[in-house]
Order: C-alpha cells, then structure tokens, then sequence
C-alpha cells in the first residue's frame, strides 16, 4: 500500500499545509505500513519539490511540471492525479481552496467517494469528521479501495524537514483545455497566514469599518499573530474575503483567538472553537462567544483595543 | 441557454442541531427547514442571468425526500420557471448526487450549471466539482463574480490567498460563494403564481442511478466541549490572565 499526498505549493516552496497532510499520513501508513509519496504538480516548480525531499515520514517525491498546472487549475490537476492515484491506497491533499477543488473531480474520476476534512484517523479505512458547522463528529468508514481524503490541517501538527528521499518525474501531461487562468488579487501581508499564526486577532461588524481594523493589525504586530474576521467584516467590505475565518471560510486553531466585536453566530465559531485560548471581547454582556470564550471582557472594543495595545508595549 | 440550479434541502443555518443519544446522527425531528444558503444564492445568480437576457430558462432541480419540493417551490417562488424532483431517501452521498445530476445535464443540455459551494449539513463541497468531472466540464468554483461572454464564462474565485479570475469555455459548472450576490425575497403574487409551474418527478431507477453510496457512518458524537471560562473586569485583568495562567503572551 502506498499513499499519494498532493502538495500545496506556490512554485517556490512549500506551504506548511503539506507538512500536516503529511502528518495525517503517517497516522494513517501507522495502521497500515503503507508509504508515503508527495506529488508535486506545477510549473517551475523545482525548488518546491526539493523542499519536499525533505519531508519526514516520506519515501519518494514525484514532480510533474508543466505550464499547465502552474495555476492548479482543478481540470488539469484533477486529470493527473486521477491518473496517477490508480496506484495508490489513499490520495490526501489539504482542504484548502486547492484542494477542496480539484480533489473532488479526481474522486468522480476514481468512482469512489470523498472524505471531506478529517480531523482524525481512527484506521485505515475510518476516519472523523465534523458536519453541520462543527456541532456533530461523523466516525466515516470508506468501503472504496482508494480511499480519497481532503485533510483539515489546524487538526494536525506539522512534520518536520529533516528528510533526503528520491525525486521521480512524471512527465504524463493532462492538459484538459477546458479553463485558463485570467488573473488573481493575491493579500500580501507581512503577518503569519492565519492557517499557521500562533495568534489571532479576529474583528466583527462592531468594528464598524476597514479603517478600524488598523487597531486589531496594531495588536496582532504585539502579539506577533495575524488578523481575521467575520462574515459579517467582510461582507460590509472592511477587510478581504481570504480573512473569513469559519465554517464556511478559513477553519484556524492557534494558540490564542482573541474575538473582537464578534457576536459568535454557530458558523464564526465552526472555524475557531478549537483555539487553545479564546477571548471575548464584546459590549454586549449575552453575547453567544462568551459562552466558548476562556476569558470574557464586557467592554466597548474602541476603549478595550487601545488600552490592551498601550499596556502590551 | 438553460440554467440549471440543483438545490439542496437542509435545516435552516439559525438552528444549532442536537446529536442523537443513541449516537447514531443528529436528530433531525421538528426543525425548520430551508434551501442551502448557498443554492439560494446561485438561484438568484440564475434569475440575474434571465434578468441580463443570457440566461432563457432556469430549472431548479433537487434530489432527496419528497419534502423536498417545498424547496423547489421556493425557487420557482423566486424565479425558476420549473423543477425537476429526484426522490430518493434523502441519504445520498455527494457522488450519487453528482451522478444523477449528470444524467439531468444530458437530458437538459444546460449551458451553466449554478450549485452552492457547500451543504451547511454535510459540509462536503463535493457535488459541483463531481458533477463537472463526470461531465467533463470546467469549474468555477467559489464563485464571487460571474461574467459570461459569448461561449466561455469569467468566474473570480474566492481562494485563501485572496481572489482568482479564470476563463471558463461553456458549458461549466459554477459553485457560489457568499460574495456572488445577496438574495432576494420571493413576493406574495410570485409564491401563488409558483403553485402553477411545473415539477417533474422522476427516480435514480429511471435515470440508471444506483445511489448506494461505499461511506458508511459507524458514529455521530458531539463534538467536545470547552471548559466555563470566566469573565474578567478590566483590561489589567485579562493580560494577567493570558500571561500567568494561560501562558500565551
Ligand atoms: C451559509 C452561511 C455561511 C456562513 N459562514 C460564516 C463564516 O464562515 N464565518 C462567519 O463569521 N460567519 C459566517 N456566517 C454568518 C454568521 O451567521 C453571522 O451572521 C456572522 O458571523 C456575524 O458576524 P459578527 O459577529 O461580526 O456580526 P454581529 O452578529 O452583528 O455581531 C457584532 C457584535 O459586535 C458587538 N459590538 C458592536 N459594537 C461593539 C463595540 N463598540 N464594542 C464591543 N462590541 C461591540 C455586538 O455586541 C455584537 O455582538 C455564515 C452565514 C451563513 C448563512
Ligand atoms: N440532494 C441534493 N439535491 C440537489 N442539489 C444538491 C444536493 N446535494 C448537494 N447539492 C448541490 O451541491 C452543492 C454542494 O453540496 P455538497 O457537495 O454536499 O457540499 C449544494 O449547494 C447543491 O447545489
């Protein structure tokens, strides 16, 4: 048995994403003494599949690059890697915005089913994960002989890179010529991408609008976190859409979550409810997050913000 | 062109569900419920597209229970002009779903297909890329912006890093996001004149579907419950907390 992992990757290097599918594949190859491979599947994409080579836990690297799948357009990617992972015994990638789209098309091209966002491994075959926004853990068994896994990585730690395996080319090239890629409005930030930040500060619609949100960034820097939000922020158009954490946007658990201005709708908490350390910081003293957070402050945020800024300096 | 808008029957997003004692699911019993957020989002897309003169048709399609018709109802409601019922039991796992739509996208030769991005039930984000495999289809899949241009279709996606745009040849499948629009409310006269538009029944059986699906459910547990916090009084307070007793600043 072997297990293909798909990398998430920007050409350059990997994201941290990788090494936590990695992760759920060990506790997987665990209950079967199956190995671990990595694809790779870009363009350029060399450096990227070097950094692979150093995954623990892994015992090869294979790297298809070609134009074709420099922007993981899900028709391309999906083609080969359906191709690919006839040979496998699970196919696992993370369930971001990449995976969650082209996995799904390799799983209806296997004809076999897809396990959406496993927060455990019980066996090889057995799996959990959350539904209805996070209130019920399903234990899922697959009865398919490829098992077709979409990983939710703030469930598990990343692995280290002190590995040296083999790089093997796939030079097999599915170009469905079905989409091409127009252009994108990437966020740069200097802060830590909220998938790996040990803190986040997270802003509701009582923050009223995006120039208010400077405060939380201010005390994200503090604490060396980055910034999320409501649906609610974003909707209103304070900040972008990549900083919806929840059940339907990004799913985080740092260290510290701290909520400000956020009511604590069943679907903001899907996304942060297993943070460490949750605080609360609303005005309104029956505000649902109370009831998740560990420590609540009933306060006006534009008193509370500034003055835990200037006593953290 | 044809527009079609499969739409899911799931409880209202307002209600928090209870797992069962016995372990065996949530407990579905009495509660409201609703279409999927996001298949009311893509209905509206639809009825944007009608509204633009690019789309000529919408057809609503839902697949489980009978009840489930309440929900086509609503989109025809809202503006499809009829709807198709699949009915199965109502336990039919993404891929099943995804083929039968398959079979729906032969018959009716759509030009777009608008699904949600997720069931809030399920949480699988499945169907719509399934759907465009099996019909050798692009996706456009979480789906801010939607733009069509002769035969190809521009689709501005929500991903983790921000927003990606990509050029889609027709026909495509297109999956919502929360951005893509904000629904409107069905009117009095269109709800009375929605009794009168057409709902076809059909069944997997018909369609050559076998809905049997290989996951099998050993479990539902509810999820773990975080310890009472406290409240604290004053902003002192609170970073005495997070350093001394939480140790995370
Ligand atoms: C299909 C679907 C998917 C969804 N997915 C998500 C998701 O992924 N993520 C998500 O977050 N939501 C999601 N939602 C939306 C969710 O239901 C809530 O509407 C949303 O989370 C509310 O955001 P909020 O808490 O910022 O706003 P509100 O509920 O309006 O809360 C604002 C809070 O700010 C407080 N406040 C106001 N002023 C101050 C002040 N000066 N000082 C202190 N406190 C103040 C108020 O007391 C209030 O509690 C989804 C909804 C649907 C239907
Ligand atoms: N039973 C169903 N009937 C009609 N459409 C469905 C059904 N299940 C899923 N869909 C469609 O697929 C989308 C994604 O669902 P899922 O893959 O279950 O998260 C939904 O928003 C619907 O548009």
């Amino acid at each position: 048995m072997t297990i293909l992992v798909i990398a998430e990757h920007n050409n350059t290097s990997l994201k941290s994403d990788t090494h936590k599918v990695v992760a759920a594949a060990m506790d997987i190859a665990q209950y079967s003494n199956a190995n671990i491979e990595v694809l790779i599947a870009g363009a350029r994409c060399a450096a990227a599949a070097q950094q692979a080579t150093k995954l623990a836990g892994i015992s090869k690297v294979l790297i298809a690059d070609h134009v074709c799948y420099e922007h993981q357009l899900a028709e391309n990617v999906g083609l080969l890697v359906a191709d690919l992972g006839k040979g496998y015994s699970h196919i696992l990638t993370a369930a971001s915005t990449t995976g969650k789209n082209f996995l799904p098309r390799v799983a209806a091209l296997l004809d076999v089913a897809q396990i959406s966002d496993i927060i455990s491994v019980e066996s090889s075959d057995t799996f959990q994960r959350p539904f209805y926004a996070g209130n019920a853990i399903a234990t899922v068994k697959s009865n398919d002989a490829i098992k077709v896994i979409t990983v939710r990585t703030s469930a598990f730690d990343a692995v280290d890179e002190n590995n040296d395996v083999a790089m093997e080319n796939i030079d097999n090239v599915q170009d469905a010529g079905l989409s091409s890629y127009v252009s994108s409005e990437l966020t740069i930030s200097e802060r830590p991408e909220l998938g790996s930040a040990r803190v986040i500060v997270s802003g509701g619609r009582g923050m009223q609008n995006g120039e208010n949100f400077k405060m939380l960034e201010e005390l994200a820097d503090k604490l060396g976190g980055g910034v999320g939000a409501s649906r609610a922020a974003v909707d209103a158009g304070f900040v972008p859409n990549d900083m919806q954490v929840g059940q339907t946007g990004k799913i985080v658990a740092p260290e510290l979550y701290i909520a400000v201005g956020i009511s604590g709708a069943i679907q903001h908490l899907a996304g942060m409810k297993d943070s460490k350390v949750i605080v609360a910081i609303n005005k309104d003293p029956d505000a649902p997050i109370f009831q998740i957070a560990d420590f609540g402050l009933e306060a006006d945020l534009f008193e509370a913000i500034p003055e835990l800024i200037s006593k953290l300096s | 062109m044809k527009v079609l808008v499969p739409i899911k029957r799931v409880v209202d997003y307002n209600v928090k569900v209870r797992v069962k004692s016995d372990n065996t699911d949530v407990d579905l019993n009495n509660l409201k419920m609703s279409i999927n957020p996001f298949c009311e989002i893509a209905v509206e897309e639809a009825i944007r597209l009608k509204e633009a003169g690019i789309a000529t048709e919408i057809i609503a399609v839902s697949i489980g229970e009978k009840a489930c018709q309440e929900q086509i109802r609503t989109a025809l409601a809202l503006g499809a002009d009829r709807g198709i019922h699949i009915e199965t039991d109502g336990n039919s796992q993404p891929l099943a779903i995804a083929k039968l739509l398959a079979k729906i996208v032969k018959e009716e030769q759509p030009q777009i297909v608008l699904l949600g991005k997720q069931s809030i039930d399920g949480d699988n984000n499945q169907t719509g890329q399934m759907l465009a495999a099996l019909t050798n289809m692009p996706q456009g899949t979480f789906a801010s912006m939607v733009k069509v241009d002769g035969d190809s279709v521009q689709v501005t996606r929500e991903v983790d890093g921000g927003l990606v745009t990509l050029q889609l040849s027709l026909p495509a499948v297109i999956t919502t996001d929360l951005r893509l629009n904000e629904p409107r409310r069905a009117s009095v006269p269109n709800i009375m004149k929605a009794k009168r538009k057409p709902i076809a029944v059909k069944t997997p059986e018909e369609l050559g579907v076998n809905v049997s699906g290989s996951l099998e459910v050993l479990k539902v547990d509810k999820p773990a419950t975080r310890d009472a916090g406290v409240m604290v009084n004053s902003v002192d307070e609170l970073i005495e907390k997070l350093r001394t007793q939480a140790k995370v600043i």
